[in-house]
């Protein structure tokens, strides 16, 4: 099997492969990070989003031998310790999640949104968010929430 | 999904020997189609070609008053690319409202044109602006590339390498998308170059066409008006879950004219 290597958020690692493993089966049953989550399995849902080379992608629709070398962001590598990230703490205080399971997704989506645009209108974070899906809250709280996570994180 | 060798040649020459030295191959670019296929077992080939580590394949160059991508440009790039914004804003905006971010930043032009998804958003363009699809061999003008549900004029093995998209007078791109998946329902493009206007279709047929009728309407008369009494026929249209045939031809109507009013 061929073996791969990258760096999942800052450390670096190696692993085998198969031709077919898809990243998120790398991160999730070879390196254990089970915060990417599968939810739909048909590339649909979003909630398998991380950061590939500083770009959101959908680790269900990445082949892993595709991320050789690359640098890899997952929800594990958000927070700075304990402390919640500045987008983490605007999802819980404006309850921009109730099971939690899209939330992974959602949180990645946003940040690369605001990395992009600083300073998004409700539209642009709207539309931002078409690929990722939430069946718990209507989305409201989630949009309140990466506004005001984008105005945290512009200071 | 089945296990498949994976191959990443350097050079578009070793991809088409590795191509075809396989027992069933098959090219990926962005994989964002081909992937969730193999995913559902809709595809099993026995190898896998990855373009992505070929040079030169991607990028975006305005010359000639010819907007030219590279076939594994991002949709991503073209979205954010201030010189096809410049020259044919209608194709950044299509490129933008293709699936949702993550799919534009995997997702490429090569790989969805080669595709032909009869609801995909880029071969409108191409056919909208009467674009040139380039390959290692030849150069294939629009109007013969896009044959039929997922056929195009490709050869077994043959390659895009890029499209030149000529710049028009103006052009527009409206889709009425499906709610999840973004897919065009129905998109319409329509551009207008000296006297001459295509009015391109996609998502209502098994296939991107033009719209003749309109072309010839537009063509004495550049208003959302002139195209108004314009009857689209549903019996050749796409009948699905998501829309009826009819639905689809009044769409066809609509999309065009708020194209045109954007533009006239």
């Amino acid at each position: 099997m061929p073996s791969i290597s990258m760096t999942v958020n800052g450390q670096a690692v190696t692993g085998e492969v198969e031709g077919r493993t898809l990243l998120v089966e790398f991160l999730r049953d070879t390196l254990g990070l089970t915060g990417t989550h599968v939810g739909c399995d048909t590339s649909q849902c979003g909630a398998c989003v991380i950061h590939l080379d500083g770009v959101s992608v959908k680790s269900c629709a990445v082949l892993a031998l595709n991320a050789d070398g690359a640098e890899v962001l997952t929800i594990e590598g958000v927070a700075d310790g304990d402390d919640l990230h500045p987008m983490q703490e605007a999802f819980r205080e404006h309850h921009g999640l109730q099971c939690g399971f899209c939330t992974p997704g959602m949180v990645l989506t946003a940040l690369a949104l605001v990395a992009d645009n600083p300073d998004p209108t409700d539209a642009e974070v709207r539309h931002g968010l078409e690929g990722n899906l939430c069946r718990c809250t209507g989305y409201q709280n989630i949009v309140h929430a990466i506004l005001d996570g984008a105005k945290r994180m512009r200071g | 999904m089945h296990d498949f060798n994976f191959i990443q040649p350097k050079s578009a020459a070793a991809a088409a020997d590795a191509l075809a030295g396989a027992e069933d191959g098959q090219y990926m670019a962005g994989g964002q189609t081909l992937i969730p296929v193999l995913k559902q077992r809709l595809a099993m080939p026995t190898d896998v070609v990855d373009l992505s580590a070929i040079p030169g394949l991607a990028g975006i160059e305005v010359s000639g008053g010819a907007v030219r991508v590279g076939a594994m440009t991002t949709h991503a790039a073209v979205a954010a690319s201030g010189a096809v914004r410049d020259a044919v804003p209608a194709l950044a905006h299509l490129a933008g409202l293709i699936g949702d971010p993550h799919v534009r930043n995997r997702g490429t032009l090569g790989g969805s044109i080669a595709n032909n998804d009869p609801a995909a958003d880029y071969p409108a363009a191409v056919l909208g602006l009467g674009a040139t699809v380039v390959t290692e061999s030849r150069e294939i003008a629009a109007d013969d590339f896009f044959t039929d549900l997922f056929e195009t004029a490709l050869d077994d093995g043959e390659l895009v390498t890029r499209v030149d998209f000529p710049v028009p007078d103006a052009a527009a791109y409206v889709k009425f998308p499906n709610p999840a998946s973004r897919y065009a329902i129905v998109g319409v493009f329509v551009s207008r170059a000296g006297g001459a206007v295509r009015v391109a279709v996609t998502g209502a047929g098994p296939c991107v066409f033009r719209q003749a009728e309109m072309e010839a309407a537009l063509s004495a008369e550049f208003s959302a008006e002139a195209i108004a009494g314009v009857a689209i026929a549903a019996d050749d249209l796409n009948n699905d879950l998501h829309a009826s045939a009819e639905y689809r031809a009044h769409l066809v109507g609509v999309m065009a004219r708020r194209a045109v009013a954007e533009i006239a």
